[in-house]
């Protein structure tokens, strides 16, 4: 099943976006790691299928609610489906890439 | 609601927040410190989650202060329910601003951390929920759910101690619940960001029977009570009762209540029970312990004192029935309202879940009678010396308010004048109720041991059951001892026939009398009528002599004129004139 999965998402990894949404608060050196990171991991591995929301709770802290977002900064994994969350300043490359499931090899 | 006392020797004092929790603010003096953390902790469910949420509500409902729930384990449907058995509608203090519902979602398999984070995400959540009700108390229940959730637990650390320096510089007071670790207070130690005020709850079980214990192990700036404190848990949340050891300063009344029985009255000094006492009637299985405490809530009825009955061995129309039977109609009391009976098995839970169970109806029912039938029976969840305290408790208790309570307690046979668990110097008054044995039958005998502050009587006096109640008869003392019963009635009546014979003796002597004056009399008056005829016949003979004498003179004169003698008008004398 799993398997099969991987395949046709290789097959239709052409037309697949991926949309990721990241949380700040405020402008802090983490955050601002983070945004640096996230976007240097998405070009090297997924350039040109990829769109990133930031979110700043700072702005609109109603917004944690919904994704129950409570360390910061948060990465989310909207599309492809499942959601994941990844926490953290993004800083160690590997593990985004594990935990996001980008094919990197 | 709650009186809150700020007074203290020192000037400026830490300023409580009332919980609202029945008993809680009385142990606490006030509440939980305002504007700070309290933690409350415990092992899995002794009552950290209700508490926590009773202290909302009763912010939200009683004192206007709205409130936020942060939940790390249960959802806003799962918390509508668990509200909802307290009474509470969640959902519409949710509408009214009053309590604001977060449930924080946190789970390991969806997470993957990279690098440093911090927890500003929870703040920033929190921070809404705050301003957006404008809260002023705080639940996190229970914190500890995000080392289950993030294993950075050095970032973790720091986080936390941030949060709570954090909520404190906020001013809202928290509470936060932390699970028992083995060796520490909470799993993960958050006690040690936690200075203000830890709370304890603790389940015990002992002999199976659990009982449910609070503890405040610190309150940084204030008195507190330091004993455990049993409490309970019903439809209404927490009740702790804070009666460990109140002081002996209870107020004496001098009105006096009538128990119910007349004679009774008379040997309790004429009136009857003093208001506010405590009355111990011990006695024998089936000596009619229950049937006296029956005569006198009966009568308290009457006079319209409400009463309480806590049954531990008889359902509530079991007693009902049986004292229908002796004349006492309780139902009636029942129906209107001013008699409660509480049935339950002593087992059903421990002595402290009793005590405060009853605390809790005496003060919701507002009784002025308490009756316990029978204390003997509560060694079934609880050892001699537990039982004692327990009703020395409930003794100071309703002592202090001024209630009277009925304790009954069955004796074992050889050891009538000694209550199973010692409380009889406890006691102001004394009854006993006990078997006389005597020629092949039993009889109740009825004796006042002891009854503080009045002159009573000294006289055993039999005890029967009629069907029109408790009659009081004295008991046959004489020459052959005390008797009762048939033994009593058997003794009156050989009195009786004794007493007709001597009677009888008595008339017949009187009558012997009678018969000897009339004797007497009846020779009295022959001897009269002897006399008479002798008396007739001695005047007839000296009539007859007188007739001769006259005779004799008149044949004298008669000689002398014939010799024609001297003067006839001349009588004859012998000096010769």
């Amino acid at each position: 099943m799993n398997e099969n999965r991987e395949h046709s998402s290789e097959e239709v990894k052409e037309d697949e976006v991926w949309l990721l949404r990241l949380y700040i608060a405020g402008q802090t050196p983490k955050s601002v790691k983070a945004i640096a990171n996230l976007h240097a991991i998405c070009e090297t591995h997924l350039a040109g299928k990829y769109e990133i929301e930031i979110i700043d709770l700072m702005k609109n802290p109603q917004m944690g609610r919904n994704d129950q977002i409570l360390a910061i900064p948060t990465l989310i994994r909207k599309l492809p489906p499942p959601l994941v969350k990844i926490i953290g300043d993004l800083s160690h490359t590997e593990r985004v890439l594990v935990g996001l499931s980008i094919d990197h090899k | 609601m709650t009186t809150i006392d700020y007074s203290s020797p020192i000037g400026k004092v830490l300023r409580k927040c009332p919980t609202g929790i029945q008993g809680l603010d009385e142990v606490t003096f006030g509440g939980l410190p305002l504007g700070r953390t309290a933690l409350v902790c415990g092992a899995a469910g002794c009552g950290k989650t209700l508490l926590a949420m009773q202290f909302l509500v009763n912010g939200a409902m009683l004192y206007d202060e709205p409130g936020v729930f942060m939940s790390f384990e249960e959802n806003e449907t799962e918390l509508a329910e668990n509200f909802a058995s307290l009474g509470v509608d969640l959902n519409a203090l949710v509408l009214q601003k009053k309590i604001s519902l977060d449930y924080v979602h946190l789970d390991k398999s969806e997470i993957a951390e990279t690098g440093e984070y911090d927890l500003d995400g929870l703040f920033i959540r929190l921070d809404y929920a705050i301003s957006s009700t404008g809260a002023k108390r705080v639940v996190l229940d229970t914190i500890e759910a995000l080392f289950a959730g993030l294993s950075n637990v050095l970032i973790l650390r720091a986080e936390l101690r941030r949060l709570f320096r954090w909520l404190k510089d906020r001013g809202v007071t928290t509470i936060v619940t932390g699970e028992q670790g083995s060796g520490t207070l909470t799993r993960h130690g958050i006690e040690e960001y936690v200075s203000d005020c830890v709370i304890l709850l603790d389940h015990k079980v002992v002999d199976q029977i659990s009982t449910r214990r609070l503890r405040i192990a610190k309150y940084r700036g204030s008195a507190h009570g330091t004993n455990e404190y049993p409490f309970l848990i019903d439809e209404q949340g927490i009740c702790i009762m804070p009666i460990t050891s109140v002081g002996l300063n209870a107020s004496t009344s001098t009105a006096r209540i009538s128990s119910g029985v007349g004679r009774l009255d008379t040997m309790l000094g004429g009136q009857g029970f003093y208001v506010g006492s405590s009355i111990l009637i011990s006695g024998t299985a089936g000596t009619g312990k229950t049937s006296l405490a029956a005569s006198t809530v009966d009568a308290a009825c009457r006079r319209g004192e409400r009463c309480l009955y806590f049954a531990f061995e008889e359902s509530r129309s079991q007693i009902v029935r049986n004292m229908k039977s002796i004349g006492i109609d309780l139902e009636q009391w029942i129906s209107q309202g001013i008699l409660q009976f509480h049935a339950s098995r002593p087992t059903l839970f421990g002595l402290e879940m009793h005590l405060v169970s009853m605390y809790k109806k005496v003060n919701e029912f507002k009784s002025q009678i308490v009756v316990l039938d029978p204390i003997s029976n509560l060694t079934a969840s609880g050892n001699f010396a537990d039982v004692k305290l327990m009703i020395t408790r409930m003794l100071d208790f309703l002592k202090n308010q001024n209630i009277t309570l009925l304790l009954l307690d069955l004796s074992s046979v050889n050891s009538i004048e000694q209550t199973g668990i010692g409380i009889s110097s406890l006691t102001d008054t004394w009854i006993t109720l006990r078997d006389i044995e005597l020629n092949g039958e039993r009889n109740r005998g009825l004796y006042l041991l002891k009854s503080r502050g009045m002159a009573h009587s000294n006289q055993i006096r039999e005890f029967v059951l009629t069907d029109h109640g408790i009659e009081l008869l004295d008991v046959y003392t004489g020459p052959e001892g005390i008797l009762t019963g048939s033994a009593r009635y058997a003794q009156v009546e050989k009195e009786k026939t004794q007493r007709l014979v001597r009677q009888q003796e008595i008339e017949r002597k009187r009558r012997e009398i009678d018969r000897k004056r009339q004797q007497m009399e009846a020779t009295i008056a022959k001897l009269k009528v002897a006399f008479e005829a002798e008396k007739d016949e001695l005047e007839k003979t000296i009539i007859q002599e007188e007739a001769q004498v006259r005779i004799q003179d008149n044949n004298r004169e008669q000689l002398a004129i014939m010799r024609k003698a001297d003067d006839m008008e001349q009588p004859y004398s012998w000096d010769g004139k």
